[in-house]
């Protein structure tokens, strides 16, 4: 388009002018290239190289050790009962039941909001703080609102005459407790989006709907639901890879940041992070944030493809 | 931003620069690592400066801001730029990481022989001997001992004054004053515990070095190499801790804020645990009225303790350079001392490793103290090929049987494998 | 299509995509509507209001079962502020995220405008590379990055350092994605007069392409500021000593292996959170219109 604007000017002129474009193109691009070369190309390279490596960095020499590494990791997986097993196990979990539980209530709460005028901006708020609160902080409010005998929950529990409950102190409720957290605290992302995505649904569909007699329910699935297909699937794509990296949550609500009790909340960024920074096998833990990527990239791709498809 | 950068990095090498001409005036530094714990690093604040005070051409630069749980990381962070520590405090435990690393040398033979070491030190230092070489010293060792709320046994109709002094008493006043809310005999009701069993802290040391001796067995074999507590009397020895939180419903480390606070808080009644704890309690509850007494000797009448210390080493950094390698060990060979030995268990509570001081008759005579430093006689250290790994196994073995409903022995028999496992793969590396 | 899109007119437009309903049922559904987010809400400040109170609690009081201090005291402000290293935690993080924040705003609008206004061989490639490492999980790169601070090409280490703590997150690949897409919106016919009048090709971006994309660059400055200042995971490898740790690795650290000073913990909390909460409703319109603007765009 720069091209026919000039088009009036001397060749000279267009030629001088396309060449200086592309070297202060070039200029500007420097250093983000330098940036992106070293900081998150080479790194992606090194950390596949480090998965090969019995890589321990209190040690002089870190041996080369091919795929023992990832045949680790098999054997892990593949054991009746690991921690990594665990990792693995919960963070599919906090996958599949966070994510469409925190999504539905988003659209639910979007829809909701998009009736209202009257302090709509206020909700909006409400529901966005936090959001935008440190994640380490507010655990750690979680935690204490969990504890036993003194944590919020259990006195509205003795208050309404309703048994104490263990809350992160036991595997069967410390991933659900954990994942509330989560989910209460990012709803807000995904209600803004949605609430977004419903403005842009022009009201035209809405009232053909209505001529012709449609009910609540239909206009919802039949206009509603495939109108915002493109919101659910930035969001379905971005929580998704968000549960799935896990990891300041679980450290600020379990013991001495274990993951447990009994490895009940542990993840797979936890997991990596103990076996690196507290047991120093960062070959191993390479390899571990190898398949993580692995399992990213499959994901996105998959939900990309099926989503689109299905809704289209 | 580029520019910025490079004006940055011109500014760091004349910096750079100038504290090199700045030091060449025959000024050692030398850098020292310990984990952030209040008294340990007032009192090594005082150790340096006598240090500084009697060898003016070195100074001690003290690193001590790293919290315990990241403490090893941040060793790691600093290993491959070459910087870090030159000497460096590590629990006793965690020696053979570290040796496996290479990432410690061993103590020169000048001062620190092999007599000399059997001669002055505890005996629980003397066997730290690791692939032939001493590789740390300590300034001070600790055991564990019998800690008990004098308030709540006199609650409870106990003599104030007469703590347990057997396994079965132990139970007797557990159960005898713990309280709960209203008529419900369970865990989430309790208001006032009798015992807390909490093996994150140091019940898996009295399990693991106590009570499976106390009931006849034996927790490694004598090598150290192979597991020997998934027995009966392992089992056993489980099966009585377990049952404070089980059957008892005496307490447990899920309530109240966790075990030790809650014996700190005054709300716990018997709690066992290291002399290090009398200093938290000092400074977080002085008015607590407690005493500490030795362990309870075990149905064979036995006394056993479990002992442990941080122990200084002089890392590979150190030995790269002679002027900082010999600052290093002058400073090592100061701060373990007896009399560096005294001032520290005046300060942080911990005994000293040197056993004349250790045998001070103050110290035994000491109403608080005098428990732990009965209890060094009888102590033992396990050897540790990961300590946290290894402590892990017996949290999940005990978190199993109390929140999973496991058999004590089969629980402790899954932890026995997956403790041999651990010791295997690490003698494993080395051959 | 640009135009449509800019932040001030996302939700106003509020006739648009209402459902509508039968004029009975409409106000059942609206009483309903209200009665319902009125709980969400509640639910939403609960947690805020524990952590005050709790901030407020004197010691002897927090394993009591009260919801709100008997006796209400600054304490815990005092020995937070004073006896602790939160004041240089506050200023790490402020310096942490300010570093990055302009970094991000003026690298990713300068790399934004480029892929959007300028033709040369290579972007495609380019352009395709910088948004591959979207793909990468931040959490394979920290072993990497930890070591290359520990033993980096300028100075000694980058462990304990602002720009240590900083680096990863000095440009965005998102932030560029995103400019692109808004500078797209940019009229050439600008540029071009520009050109004419010999204005430079860094003045086009600086006095041209920048002003017509303040809203963007405001919101991507605003939830970088926001990344930045709530990071967790890279700032706790990255720094040792406490006078280097930010507010979230600070925090964390309260809590030892046997001490859970919980009316430190909230107090901390509370003086964390509170001056964003402050500073998200003051640009509350920046900020949702801005991330609604990441949904419709990205």
């Amino acid at each position: 388009m720069g091209r026919k604007a000039n088009a009036a000017g001397s060749p000279r002129f267009r030629w001088t002018l396309a060449r200086k474009k592309i070297v202060w193109a070039y200029i500007f691009l420097a250093i983000p290239i330098v940036f992106f070369a070293y900081i998150r190309i080479y790194p992606t390279f090194f950390a596949f190289q480090m998965s090969l490596h019995d890589y321990n960095p209190l040690a002089v020499e870190q041996p080369y050790v091919g795929l023992e590494n990832y045949e680790k990791v098999v054997e892990e997986l593949s054991k009746k009962k690991s921690v990594t097993k665990s990792a693995f196990r919960n963070t599919i979990s906090y996958v599949v039941f966070g994510v469409p539980i925190q999504l539905c209530l988003a659209l639910a709460i979007a829809m909701m909001l998009n009736e209202i005028r009257f302090m709509s901006t206020l909700y909006r708020i409400l529901f966005f703080l936090p959001f935008v609160t440190s994640t380490i902080a507010i655990a750690w409010v979680f935690r204490m609102l969990y504890q036993p005998r003194f944590g919020l929950f259990n006195v509205i529990l003795q208050f309404l005459s309703l048994p104490q409950q263990p809350f992160l102190t036991r595997p069967q409720q410390a991933l659900p407790s954990i994942l509330a957290l989560v989910i209460w605290q990012g709803m807000g992302f995904a209600v803004i989006i949605f609430l977004a995505g419903l403005k842009q649904i022009p009201r035209t569909y809405y009232e053909a709907a209505e001529v012709d007699g449609a009910s609540r329910w239909h206009t919802f699935r039949f206009i509603t639901m495939p109108l915002l297909n493109p919101s659910i699937v930035y969001l379905l794509v971005l929580q998704t890879i968000s549960f799935l990296r896990m990891f300041a949550p679980v450290v600020a609500m379990t013991e001495q940041g274990r993951g447990g009790p009994l490895d009940s909340t542990t993840t797979v960024v936890l997991r990596v992070y103990r076996e690196a920074f507290q047991s120093f096998n960062m070959g191993y833990a390479s390899s571990l944030t190898v398949v993580l990527f692995a399992m990213i990239l499959g994901v996105t791709i998959i939900q990309l493809s099926v989503t689109s498809r299905r809704i289209n | 931003m580029r520019r910025l950068l490079a004006v940055l990095a011109v500014l760091v090498i004349l910096f750079a620069l100038g504290a090199v001409a700045g030091a060449q005036d025959d000024m050692v530094e030398i850098e020292y690592w310990q984990y952030n714990f209040g008294a340990r690093v007032d009192a090594m604040n005082m150790l340096i400066e006598q240090f500084e005070a009697e060898n003016p051409g070195i100074k001690v630069v003290h690193n001590s801001d790293i919290p315990y749980a990241n403490f090893r990381d941040e060793l790691a962070a600093s290993a491959p730029a070459g910087v870090g520590p030159d000497v460096v405090t590590l629990f006793y435990g965690w020696i053979p990481a570290f040796v496996d690393a290479g990432y410690l040398v061993p103590l020169p033979d000048d001062p620190f022989s092999e007599e000399f070491i059997l001669e002055t030190f505890s005996p629980m230092v003397a066997n730290s001997k690791f692939e032939g070489s001493y590789w740390a010293i300590p300034t001070a060792v600790r055991s564990l001992a019998l800690f008990w709320n004098k308030d709540i046994f006199a609650d409870a109709g106990l003599d104030p004054e007469s703590p347990p002094a057997n396994l079965d008493d132990f139970v007797a006043a557990a159960v005898a004053t713990t309280v709960y809310d209203g008529d419900m005999k369970d865990i989430l009701s309790i208001t006032r515990q009798g015992h807390a069993p909490a093996l994150a802290s140091q019940d898996h040391h009295w399990f693991r070095e106590v009570l499976i001796r106390q009931y006849g067995g034996a927790p490694y074999s004598d090598d150290g190499r192979t597991v020997t507590y998934n027995s009966e009397e392992g089992c056993a020895a489980f099966s009585w801790l377990a049952a404070f939180e089980t059957e008892l419903m005496t307490g447990s480390n899920d309530i109240l804020d966790g075990s030790t606070n809650a014996f700190v808080n005054g709300e716990t009644a018997l709690h066992v645990d290291g002399s290090f704890r009398v200093g938290t309690i000092a400074r977080n509850n002085p008015d607590l009225n407690y005493g500490v007494a030795e362990l309870p000797v075990g149905p064979n009448g036995e006394r056993h303790t479990f002992g442990s210390y941080w122990t200084h080493g002089i890392t590979r950094r150190a030995n790269d350079d002679p002027a900082r390698l010999d600052a290093a060990v002058k400073f090592l060979q100061f701060i373990t001392t007896p009399e560096a030995g005294t001032l520290w268990v005046n300060n942080v509570g911990e005994l000293p490793a040197q056993a004349t001081a250790a045998a001070d008759e103050g110290l035994q005579a000491d109403p608080i103290l005098g428990a732990f430093s009965a209890g060094l006689a009888y102590s033992h250290a396990t050897f540790f090929v990961d300590e946290s790994a290894q402590r892990q196994v017996l949290i999940d073995a005990f978190d199993n049987i109390r929140l999973g409903g496991m058999d004590p022995c089969e629980a402790l028999d899954e932890a026995a494998a997956a403790e041999q496992e651990l010791i295997d793969a690490f003698w494993a590396d080395r051959e | 299509m640009a135009q449509s899109l800019t932040p001030s007119n996302i939700f106003k437009d509020q006739d648009r995509g209402r459902s509508v309903g039968k004029a009975g049922e409409d106000w059942k559904y609206k009483f309903f509507s209200y009665l319902l987010l009125t709980v969400i809400a509640f639910t939403m400040i609960v947690p805020f209001m524990w952590m005050l109170s709790t901030s407020i609690k004197p010691e002897t009081e927090i394993l009591r079962r009260n919801i709100f201090p008997v006796e209400p005291t600054l304490d815990n402000y005092h020995e937070v502020i004073n006896r602790t290293d939160l004041p240089l935690w506050y200023k790490n993080s402020f310096i942490v995220a300010v570093i990055s924040t302009v970094s991000v705003a003026f690298f990713d609008a300068l790399a934004g405008f480029v892929f959007a206004k300028y033709e040369f061989p290579g972007k495609r490639p380019i352009f395709i590379i910088f948004l591959t490492s979207l793909m990468v999980p931040t959490e394979m790169l920290l072993i990497p990055w930890f070591i290359m601070s520990s033993n980096p090409p300028i100075g000694g280490t980058w462990v304990d350092t602002y720009w240590g703590i900083a680096f990863p997150g000095v440009i965005t690949a998102a932030g560029i994605f995103l400019m692109r897409q808004f500078m797209q919106g940019v009229p050439d016919e600008l540029l071009d007069a520009g050109r004419i009048d010999g204005v430079s090709e860094f003045g086009l971006f600086w006095r041209v392409a920048v002003p017509l994309s303040l809203p963007a660059i405001g919101a991507l400055c605003i939830f970088n500021f926001l990344g930045n200042w709530n990071a967790f995971i890279w700032p706790l490898i990255a720094t040792t000593r406490s006078e280097m740790f930010t507010l979230p690795v600070g925090i964390q650290q309260f809590s030892s292996e046997a001490d859970t000073p919980w009316n430190l913990i909230m107090t901390g909390a509370s003086l964390s959170v509170v001056p964003l909460l402050l500073v998200v409703m003051i640009f509350q319109r920046y900020i949702i219109e801005g991330i609604a603007l990441t949904g419709l765009k990205g």
